[in-house]
């Protein structure tokens, strides 16, 4: 029974008058769309019924490009223009790709900037073959749902930074498809289960793909999903299963010699099939024709199965236990586990991450299509088929994002978990007198100084008129919008002066870096504490000893008898600021602000006698009632 | 002849009309249209007709048109959450059958 929102006077929508919007798991080795029909969400399959798209594009010699399932062949064939796996590059730099460049057969081009492979007729960027698997997605959708789309929400892993968002958005474009929101791969396979619909709790989410292990720990509050930690292994996944079992194959069969590319496939493809098979039987045939004469058959019971992936579910739960900790929480704090991805229907795995869990892990939904799933239930609210904002899902900033400091420390602007859209402000100061711009540099992170954060961009605000040091206001104000755009803006008060940026970072971070920055920032904190004073009372120290240089070199006659007082300070000083003593810096500064008390006094008083010279008190108090 | 608001859904009409900042109250009714017949109509209510049926539940006004009130007589309208999905339900006791989703039925 469909359930009615209520619409403006006039304005209540015919029956089956839905706008067309779907949600797209954009996966490392399988892709899928799904949408919202008569009010639940399904995957959309292809002409020929399969709803998983393999993520495979092959650019052909003649020029054309082929995705999925017939991309397959020429991985083999040519795989120095058959891309598979092609999301472990996107937002990826040229000094990132440098370090992959090994193990991948794709052909760099030379050159700074995004990394660019050869292909018969030119070069395309990961972004650009991505692209391809989103415009395959785009027209089944658009075939099936019978119009053009009006958006759509892809998902993304949840330790994707910024760079690797936006390259996945700039995808999206260039398929031709408006994209309504990135969401967290973990928070939709939640909201499939509609577990966003409470009013709090933890969850775990268990995501073991075809290639790539992820866990993520999620904290539900009004509405709200916060990523508390995530972690995993890029390189541990299904198919390392099918690995195991095909290596237990030869082992059985005896096989010793290399086998050729086919027979490697058949093994696999048979390895494969025994897995699945004992998802549901206690034991399985196996038989296994390489060549003419070697034929082998054979039986895996259960039992010697979960042996032989024991060792690689032990590396997902020691990843679990990494992220739980991470978490700062217990395994029995969690309220919910959710399953995703094929690999997750290995009942050995279900087992055992109960067992982690102390819980039955949720998996009555098809673990391969749960995450697409819930992006169509994302999807067909942001179109607007459900008004109402009271149950939007809104996403979080990863990682902190702060402006440099002097001294090299950040200042946060937006904490990391903060919802989107967000904008936030603070006011800056010049440090010189005089001082007629300032440079801004925008970082991302979780650490005091700038070094351990990632740098987003660098811009300066010129044309700021000369003012005595602090006496300039410079509002810098930080801008995400729904889609995660940052646009950084600084304005001086007095005159309006502004300059803006908006941040497209165009590098990635290493895989796992976000990981590693969130847990550095936790293990570092009493250091970076320690820095931070340190920097901060070099700053103020600087700062006071600048002023003084300022004021002798145009007051020196004020000075009188307190020269030699100011002089001994000011060389406490020098020699505090060459040290690392906080104490002894704070020290020695306020013994130079001290020592300096009747000078500046001295220059106070000059000052306002040269203000007040040549007019009667009587004027000032005149000029006053004008204003 | 009546309708009704469960107070549920009088909780939830009510911060609506709080929320949108106008309002008389909800209209109601029916129009013929869709899969199957006749098509539920739930729109805020700005003004209210001379010929306008009026029903108060748990203090939210119900309007509806004597036409509208033929086909709705005797409906309940609940507020419920079905997974990611919450809004009004009709409960009416006049529908003999419904389309597939329910958008559209027939008396």
């Amino acid at each position: 029974m469909t359930l009615f929102q209520i619409a403006e006077p006039g304005q209540t929508p015919a029956p089956h008058e839905r706008r067309r919007a779907v949600g797209i798991d954009l996966g490392t080795t399988n892709s899928l769309v799904a949408t919202v029909r008569d009010g639940r969400p399904e995957c959309l399959p292809d002409a020929d019924g399969r709803v998983m798209l393999p993520s495979l594009v092959h650019y052909t010699p003649e020029g054309a490009v082929r995705v999925g399932e017939g991309a397959r062949l020429a991985l083999m064939t040519d795989p120095e223009h058959s891309f598979k796996s092609i999301k472990r590059l996107m937002g990826r730099s040229m000094s990132d790709v440098m370090q992959l460049r090994q193990a991948l057969p794709y052909r760099f081009e030379s050159g700074e900037g995004v990394p660019r492979m050869h292909v018969p007729g030119g070069s395309v960027t990961a972004v650009q073959v991505s692209s391809e698997i989103l415009r395959a997605l785009r027209g089944r959708a658009e075939a099936a749902l019978g119009g053009a789309l009006v958006g759509a929400v892809i998902t993304v892993p949840a330790y994707f930074d910024e760079a690797q968002r936006q390259a996945t958005r700039d995808a999206a474009r260039l398929a031709g498809l408006h994209v309504l929101r990135l969401l967290n791969e973990p928070t939709a396979a939640a909201v499939a289960y509609g577990l966003d619909r409470r009013d709090s709790g933890t969850l775990a989410v268990f995501d073991l793909g075809g290639g790539t292990f992820d866990i993520s720990i999620l904290r539900l509050s009004r509405g709200v999903f916060e990523v508390l930690a995530t972690g995993g292994d890029s390189q541990l996944g299904g198919d390392d299963f099918d690995e195991a079992v095909a290596c237990w194959i030869l082992d059985e069969a005896g096989i010793k010699a290399e086998l050729s590319t086919g027979a490697q496939r058949h093994l696999q493809g048979v390895a494969c099939q025994v897995k699945e098979r004992l998802t549901e039987h206690a034991q399985a045939e196996v038989r296994i024709e390489l060549g003419r004469e070697a034929v082998w058959s054979g039986c895996l019971s259960c039992g010697r199965f979960n042996e032989l992936i024991d060792p690689l579910v032990d590396r997902t739960l020691r990843a679990c236990r990494r992220a739980l900790r991470d978490a700062g929480l217990e395994a029995g704090q969690i309220d919910e586990v959710v399953m995703v991805g094929g690999a997750t229907r290995v009942p050995r795995v279900r087992e055992r991450v109960a067992g982690l869990f102390g819980r039955e892990p949720l998996t009555d939904i098809d673990p391969d299509r749960v995450v697409a799933l819930g992006a169509a239930l994302q999807a067909d609210v942001l179109a607007g088929n459900k008004p109402g904002e009271d149950w939007l899902l809104l996403d979080v900033i990863p990682l902190s994002l702060g402006i440099e400091t002097l001294g090299g420390l950040v200042e946060r602007l937006i904490p990391r978990n903060t919802t989107l859209p967000v904008a936030r402000a603070q006011e800056f100061t010049t440090f010189r007198d005089g001082q007629t711009a300032m440079a801004l540099h925008v970082v991302q992170g979780e650490r005091e100084r700038v070094e351990d954060c990632r740098s987003l961009a660098r811009f300066e605000l010129r044309g700021i008129p000369p003012m005595a040091a602090g006496a300039a206001r410079i509002r810098v104000t930080f801008q995400v919008d729904a889609d995660g755009l940052l646009t950084v803006s600084a304005v001086e008060a007095s005159t309006g002066v502004s300059a803006e940026i908006t941040v497209k970072p165009s590098h990635g971070l290493a895989e796992g870096e976000i990981e590693r920055m969130l847990r550095d920032s936790v293990a570092h904190a009493a250091e970076d504490m320690q820095v931070r004073r340190l920097r901060e009372a070099r700053v103020e120290g600087e700062r006071v000893r600048v002023a003084l240089e300022a004021a002798l070199s145009a007051d020196a006659a004020l000075v009188g008898e307190d020269g030699e007082r100011i002089t001994a300070a000011r060389i406490g000083l020098d020699r505090a600021l060459a040290g690392e003593d906080v104490e002894v810096l704070r020290q020695a500064t306020a013994a130079l602000e001290q020592a300096c008390a009747g000078f500046v006094e001295r220059r106070m008083n000059q000052a306002v006698a040269r203000a007040m010279k040549g007019h009667a008190i009587d004027q000032f108090a005149h000029g006053r009632e004008e204003d | 002849m009546s309708i009704t608001l469960t107070e549920r859904a009088s909780r939830h009409v009510a911060s609506q009309l709080a929320r949108r900042g106008r309002g008389e109250g909800l209209r109601v009714g029916v129009r013929p249209s869709g899969c199957s017949g006749m098509a539920y109509i739930i729109e805020f209510a700005d003004t209210i007709e001379p010929d306008d049926a009026v029903f108060e539940s748990h203090g939210v006004k119900l309007v509806i048109s004597p036409q509208s009130l033929l086909y709705l007589d005797g409906t309940e309208i609940d507020f419920v959450r079905e997974g990611l999905n919450e809004g009004l339900k009709f409960n009416n006791p006049n529908v003999r059958d419904q389309c597939g989703c329910g958008e559209s039925f027939t008396v």
